[in-house]
């Protein structure tokens, strides 16, 4: 028997049923970069399951010839609690977007991070709800109009790398539906991390949203909005990488590069920090003002997990005590004999 | 000073007289211990041989205010030297630590029943904290009974004034008067001749790291006898034979307990380990707290964030081939509801416990019903059925877990464990099994397919359930969710016809479960007057009813239903044999509408819903009715 495993390639990966999102949605490229990613993990196809909950990202398992769960909406990291710890062998996958993972299922998403079970959340963002046809979701912006809000939106957005910070989250990722490379990139590192990894994906939902991620998806004016996150490098950004984020008090701010000005007095990032406020900060920067939005890796820290906290627990009584005995369960309260 | 041994217990001098059994009920404030003291008298008469059955009744509140009619707690047991199905009608005593406890409990004491008060907490201000206007022990409140009033507290404070700590320090007066519980304990010892050592044993045990507590203690429930022996106002104590129950080894066991022993049990017996997602709820966290000790049997247990999450991760652990239980009562079904369909729709096994209780909404978080029966049958939307069974008593727990979880895994479906509050925390006796002798069995999931087969799912076998292929096998990758799915190939499909076949499929499915349960036995005649139906925790009271009922001559019959989802095959061939069916419910009427549903019969309800279970007076009262008029008009 040969040790060698098989060179597993993307179409390994495709099951037999028709994709059907809408031609043009942001989806098609993350299943592209997932599918294309997945067999680089070195890890067998019957070992990982993708759990989605309900929106149009949520029918992602059904396109791959994994093992896979289309829940209920806004449960799927509560599914796939309960199968990585009853599992740990798995590799668990959550899909799920602003609607299901931030409105309906924002209790479970918060505990789920928070716990550091050993599993990978990507989070479509698209900020409108899509499979329901248009109403506004928790991510879309304020004076947004769908069609539930006529009049624009009153509702003050959610930002899901701040949340998945505030919940200490050991692994927050951004990457970018047409953004081919940095997307694999991010998922392929997503998958390496021992911990709840949570990366939000910026996706177009050419129907109901087009263009709301253009500013940061266009060739043209990317690079002045984006900045990339890469661990020990300073903040740099722009067309001309002239541009970068330097502290001012607690406070970032943009300045340009020249004039004085130099790489060292702006800031560095450092995904591995253990404190999670600069991550927050950055978390925190909007398209707004001349500011870019931070994509990448924003924080990778190595903290315990629930699942093998728990299935510790398990072989530590296990090895302590020995394995259960029912006869000694059941005489464990006082007991007598009636002849 | 040495800790007095039991042989230093005066020997008795009074008269003895046998009973066939007796009802006491200790009620005090909720800090008074009497949960401990009836769960000592408890473990001593099953110790003693006695069947038993107990009714612990406590406030909602934690720490309702001290001497409050709010703050009252109970724990009614029922020693008998004959089997008993019942914690008892009637008290033949009742000891009433204050007026609270004396005030809402005398009417439950039988006339000329023996009623114990501890006169010091009678003064004016525990008076006005129960609002009594007059002290109810000298007002005629307690005409007609054996009333005998012990300085409780201070003849405690004498017993144990001194016991000193390792550092000489003497006990304070409040630590001191928390004694009297055990004082309490001692004199009902006395009166039904019950061997203090094992509740001697449990004080050491549970004040071990405190002597000086446990000297205490011990010093108090001696003072309790002693003080039996020696006052006049007893002239006799009792005695009860032990039982005649079927030889074996016995243990005394709570509902909850023995669900989730039950459960520890049939995973050991399918060569599987528990994953059992709960959210904490009364009164089911017992459930819960007992599985997370057994991790030495592979049990591991999640807290959840919420009753949803509760059970989604019990399903994710299900496709992953666990035992998977989820456990709650009935608002935590409630939001549940969409995860049981899925469950449901799926086609995984999973057992969903509901320990019930009052309702609706929050209800009486402490008090039993059941009154989620239609719940359970309908909460989900669409075309939902799901099979339904229920414990009748605190042992059949143990059964019912087995039972439930070989249904569910033989036919790849979630079943509902209906148990409630008055099951959970009352106790009985329980016959303790040889475990060499419980029949192992293996779970099969399908193995690798060689020879590039697609994998089907949705495939079925004779009693219509599917495989159960798990992550981690090759070649068996496949997709299952809550969207409508092909039959066989279990892909989605919108398809019109596939839907109606689908929802047939699952339906016959659970239809299907009668044939490989036990049908309905009868206790009494085939046929007759009248057949009283129970299901539940109400089989004590029935089953008693309907035995005395057939004593006073009365044609009368017995049939308890442990599946309530599907019937059992032959129900409705039993029904048939009676001119009446009554069917007795802690519910407005629920399987009293499933039944009228189902076979067009007329059945008779006897319902309640007042936190508390049926008399077997009561129910005689109601037979006695219906066999002597005909009448059906309740
Ligand atoms: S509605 Fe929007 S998000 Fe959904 S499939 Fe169509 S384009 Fe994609």
């Amino acid at each position: 028997m040969s040790l060698e495993l098989p060179v597993l390639t993307p179409a390994d990966f495709a099951s037999d049923q028709d994709v059907r999102w809408c031609p043009g949605c942001g989806d098609y490229s993350i299943l592209a970069q997932m599918k294309k990613m997945l067999p680089t993990l070195g890890v067998p196809r019957e070992k990982i399951v993708f759990i989605s909950g309900i929106g149009c990202s949520s029918r992602f398992p059904y396109y791959l010839n994994t093992y896979g769960m289309h829940s209920i909406h806004g449960r799927a990291p509560a599914f796939a609690t309960g199968l990585k710890c009853a599992r740990p062998d798995l590799q668990v996958w959550v899909i799920t977007g602003d609607g299901d993972g931030l409105s309906i299922g924002g209790n479970h998403l918060m505990h789920c991070i928070r716990r550091n079970l050993d599993i990978n959340i990507v989070l479509f963002n698209n900020r409108i709800y899509g499979l329901t046809k248009g109403q506004y979701s928790p991510t879309s912006p304020l004076g947004k109009k769908t069609k539930s809000t006529p009049y624009g939106s009153i509702d003050n957005p959610l930002h899901p790398l701040s949340l998945a910070i505030g919940c200490e989250g050991t692994f927050i990722a951004r990457s970018i539906d047409v953004n081919i490379k940095h997307l694999t990139e991010t998922l392929r590192r997503a998958a390496n991390h021992r911990g709840t990894s949570f990366v939000e994906v910026y996706q177009n939902c050419n129907v109901f949203n087009d263009g709301a991620w253009n500013y940061a998806s266009d060739r043209d004016v990317r690079s002045d909005n984006i900045l990339e996150l890469e661990h020990g490098k300073p903040l740099i950004f722009g067309k001309d990488r002239n541009k970068g984020i330097r502290l001012n008090g607690m406070e970032p701010e943009v300045v340009n590069l020249g004039n004085g000005i130099c790489e060292d007095d702006l800031l560095f990032h450092n995904e591995q920090a253990t404190e999670p406020s600069l991550a927050y900060l950055l978390s925190r920067m909007r398209h707004q003002d001349g500011f870019p939005e931070p994509i990448g890796v924003f924080r990778a820290v190595d903290k315990p997990r629930y699942d093998e906290e728990l299935n510790h627990q398990v072989q530590n009584v296990k090895t302590q005590f020995g394995e259960g005995n029912l006869t000694q369960l059941f005489n464990s309260g006082d007991t007598w004999t009636v002849s | 000073m040495p800790t007095p041994t039991i042989d230093s217990v005066p020997h008795l001098t009074k008269e003895i007289i046998q009973l066939e059994g007796a009802t006491v009920r200790l009620a005090g404030d909720s800090g008074d211990g009497m949960q401990i003291t009836g769960s000592q008298l408890t473990n001593t008469s099953a110790l003693a041989g006695n069947d038993i059955a107990t009714f612990p009744d406590f406030p909602a509140e934690i720490r309702a205010p001290k001497g409050t009619r709010a703050g009252v707690s109970g724990f009614q047991v029922h020693f008998a030297s004959e089997e008993i199905f019942t914690p008892g009608d009637e008290l033949d005593a009742l000891v009433a630590m204050n007026p609270a406890a004396l005030v809402t409990n005398l009417g439950d004491l039988k006339r000329g029943g023996i009623l114990i008060v501890n006169e010091d907490s009678f003064a004016e201000k525990d008076l006005k904290l129960a609002h009594c206007t007059e002290n109810p022990l000298e007002d005629g409140t307690t005409d007609g009974y054996r009333l005998i009033k012990v300085p409780m507290s201070k003849l405690t404070l004498l017993a144990v004034k001194n016991v000193t700590s390792a550092d000489g320090e003497h006990l304070g007066n409040k630590m001191a008067e928390r004694c009297k519980n055990f004082f309490a304990t001692g004199l009902i010892y006395w009166l039904f001749g019950r061997d203090p050592e094992p509740t001697l044993k449990f004080i050491r045990d549970k004040f071990g790291k405190k002597p000086e507590i446990a000297e205490a203690n011990e010093l108090a429930l001696r003072a309790g006898w002693n003080y039996g022996e020696t006052t006049e106002d007893f002239a006799s104590s009792f005695r009860i034979d032990p039982a005649k129950l079927p030889p074996g080894k016995y243990t005394n066991i709570m509902g909850n307990q023995a669900l989730a022993w039950g459960l520890v049990t049939a995973a050991w017996q399918s060569g599987v380990e528990i994953f059992y997602g709960s959210y904490p709820i009364t009164p089911a966290s017992p459930v819960l707290e007992e599985l997370s000790v057994h991790k030495s049997f592979g049990v591991r247990t999640f807290q959840a964030e919420d009753e949803i999450a509760a059970i989604c991760s019990a399903i994710g652990a299900s496709f992953g081939g666990a035992m998977a239980v989820t456990g709650t009562s009935g608002p935590g079904i409630a939001l549940k509801a969409e995860a049981m369909g899925l469950a449901m729709m799926l086609e995984l096994p999973l057992l969903i416990i509901n320990v019930q209780r009052g309702g609706p909404s929050t209800g009486l978080p402490t008090k039993t019903e059941q009154s989620d029966l239609l719940q359970a049958m309908f909460c989900r939307n669409g075309e939902a059925p799901l099979p339904v069974i229920a414990a009748r008593s605190p042992a059949d727990c143990f059964e019912v877990a087995r039972e439930a979880w070989k249904i569910s895994s033989r036919m790849m479906i979630p079943v509902i464990i209906l148990s409630d509050g008055y099951i959970a925390n009352g106790a009985e006796p329980w016959q303790i099994p040889e475990a060499s002798e419980l029949p192992r069995w293996t779970i099969q999931h399908p193995q690798a397919k060689e020879n590039g087969e697609p994998f089907m799912p949705y495939q079925r076998d004779e009693l219509l359930s599917r495989p159960w292929a798990i992550p981690g096998t090759p070649g068996l990758e496949h997709r299952i969710g809550g969207l409508e799915k092909q039959n066989i190939t279990g892909n989605i499909s919108y398809d019109a016809a596939n839907h109606q076949a689908m929802t047939n499929l699952r339906a016959q499915k659970v239809a299907n479960i009668a044939t490989i349960i036990e049908p309905l036995e009868v206790d009494g005649p085939l046929e007759g007057e009248l057949l009283v139906l129970s299901w539940g925790g109400t089989y004590g009271a029935c089953v008693t009813a309907a035995e005395r009922a057939r004593n006073l001559g009365l044609s009368v019959a017995h049939a308890h239903l442990r599946w309530l989802n599907p019937f059992p095959a032959n129900l409705e061939q039993v029904l048939k044999g009676y001119r009446h069916i009554l069917i007795p419910e802690l519910n407005m009427g629920q399987l009293r509408l499933l039944l009228r549903a189902k076979f067009l019969i007329d059945a008779i309800g006897f319902n309640k819903v007042q936190g508390k279970p049926f008399s077997v007076n009561e129910l005689l009262r109601e037979i006695q009715r219906i066999t002597e008029t005909g009448d059906d008009a309740p």
